[in-house]
């Protein structure tokens, strides 16, 4: 049996909602362990626009998107929090005694008295290229990561993109495969000078080709590529190719949580507004993946929205106690948690 | 106010009083133009408010810069004359812009 990692509130998704929710349970001494398909805490506001100053945090008249995350780390500090990066949450079990299996797509196991879904948009998911009928080969002969390079090994390989993934699997994958075709849509790369400059180099010794154009169409048989039309400044051209690598970044997907069997409205999670539960007692969601009417999928919405879900959070974990109101400016109890106390 | 017209991919067009300094993405999810998804809200972190600028007036809504180019690369059939619209900002000399909405966006 795997080890099975035991918290009280585990949270799906560390992006701002799901770090403050970790200081609003904490109040509570409720210990938080959350998980995120990136590899580092912030979510959208990390991956997406960490520069980009935002204007409505309250007493924030203007903070960067990464500013933010690190002042909310600061903020849930004390309350040590435990993170899982890298990892999609895939199947949630409910157990006899009312707790929650969680298990990630690597097969670590969770349980927790109570999960908190602050998982924002959905998990960032590589995107699938615009190109027709790209869905019949995928898992078979066209991949979005490397997991083994072994794979790749005597194949006539396409990489399309022109950012460091691209680059870095051409360089990396040029010694292995039979033949690396790069493709991207214009000489000009998002990657590391380095890995370009090298990228040229190999052209220059023949040791790859580089294509400017943009993939339009896919030809093979039973999910196994034999060869790509390439659509370039010159017409088309036919590459013949047995594997094929795109990255074209990142998108946002709903992905296995909506399998929870959780009420849905369009892509997003019912919640109701005093607790902001879920239909099934003991899962909440917090933040842009959930729905209410006149939801505002803004971060101060979020921040609100944690500190009721604590409150009915404390009552699964700690039922019969008394829950005290207290202010952080006033409570040596909660001065002491946040360890300011004088 | 500066006129815009959006083309859809269905030929529909919309035509839209833009006021200026607003982005041509802000005018299309205001008049719910269908196609335009502006998944970042405008960030130039997506590339899902893709349109192509009609040919007569790419001289004047001028070249991406490096960033959007970048941003570009994830958008479905890049043309010479695409822009992402959450980067074009309106202005009296656009008055009587023409955009098309691509097939789908990414």
């Amino acid at each position: 049996m795997t080890d099975i990692t035991r918290t009280d509130v585990l949270i799906v998704g560390a992006g701002p909602v799901g770090l403050f929710a970790v200081f609003e349970l904490g109040l509570f001494d409720m210990k938080c362990h959350l998980i995120d398909i990136l590899d580092r805490p912030g979510g959208q506001c990390a991956e997406l626009y960490p520069e980009k100053p935002i204007y409505d945090i309250p007493g924030w008249p203007s903070i960067s998107a990464q500013g933010l995350v690190d002042k909310l780390l600061e903020q849930i500090a004390p309350f040590k929090p435990d993170f899982t990066f890298n990892r999609m949450v895939s199947s949630l079990e409910k157990l006899e005694d009312g707790s929650f299996r969680v298990i990630t797509d690597e097969n670590e196991v969770f349980e927790a008295k109570v999960v908190v879904i602050a998982a924002g948009g959905g998990s960032f998911q590589p995107k699938r290229p615009p190109i027709p009928g790209i869905e019949l080969y995928e898992g078979k002969s066209v991949f979005y990561s490397v997991r083994r390079m072994e794979e790749f090994r005597g194949h006539d390989l396409i990489i399309v993109g022109g950012g460091d993934s691209a680059l870095d699997w051409t360089l990396n994958l040029q010694p292995v495969a039979k033949s690396v075709t790069l493709v991207h849509r214009r000489p000009e790369f998002r990657a590391a000078p380095d890995s370009v400059n090298k990228m040229y180099a190999m052209q220059e010794m023949k040791e790859l080709e580089f294509k400017v154009g943009q993939v339009a169409g896919l030809t093979g048989v039973d999910g196994q590529l034999s060869s790509a039309t390439i659509k370039g400044t010159s017409g088309d051209i036919e590459v013949p190719c047995t594997r094929m690598l795109p990255f074209f970044g990142l998108t946002m997907k709903l992905g296995p949580i909506a399998e929870w069997g959780l009420n849905l409205h369009e892509n997003m999670i019912s919640v109701d507004t005093e607790k902001f539960q879920t239909s099934v007692p003991g899962i909440f969601a917090v933040g842009d993946i959930n729905w209410y009417p006149g939801k505002l999928k803004l971060i101060l919405s979020g921040f609100h929205e944690v500190a009721l879900m604590a409150q009915a959070a404390k009552r699964i974990i700690s039922p019969g106690e008394r829950i005290v109101f207290q202010y952080t400016t006033s409570s040596t109890s909660l001065q002491k948690k946040l360890g300011v106390a004088g | 106010m500066t006129k815009l017209t959006f083309i859809a991919h269905d030929g529909t067009h919309f035509d839209v009083d833009a006021e200026n300094g607003s982005t041509v993405m802000e005018n299309a999810i205001r008049n719910a133009v269908p196609g335009i998804e502006a998944e970042c809200g405008g960030a130039c972190a997506c590339a899902t408010c893709h349109v192509y600028v009609d040919e007569a007036w790419t001289a004047e809504v001028g070249e991406p810069e490096a960033m959007e180019e970048d941003m570009l690369d994830f958008a479905y059939d890049v043309q010479p004359n695409s822009r992402l619209s959450c980067q074009i900002k309106v202005r009296d000399a656009l008055d009587g812009l023409v955009v098309r909405v691509p097939a789908r966006q990414g």
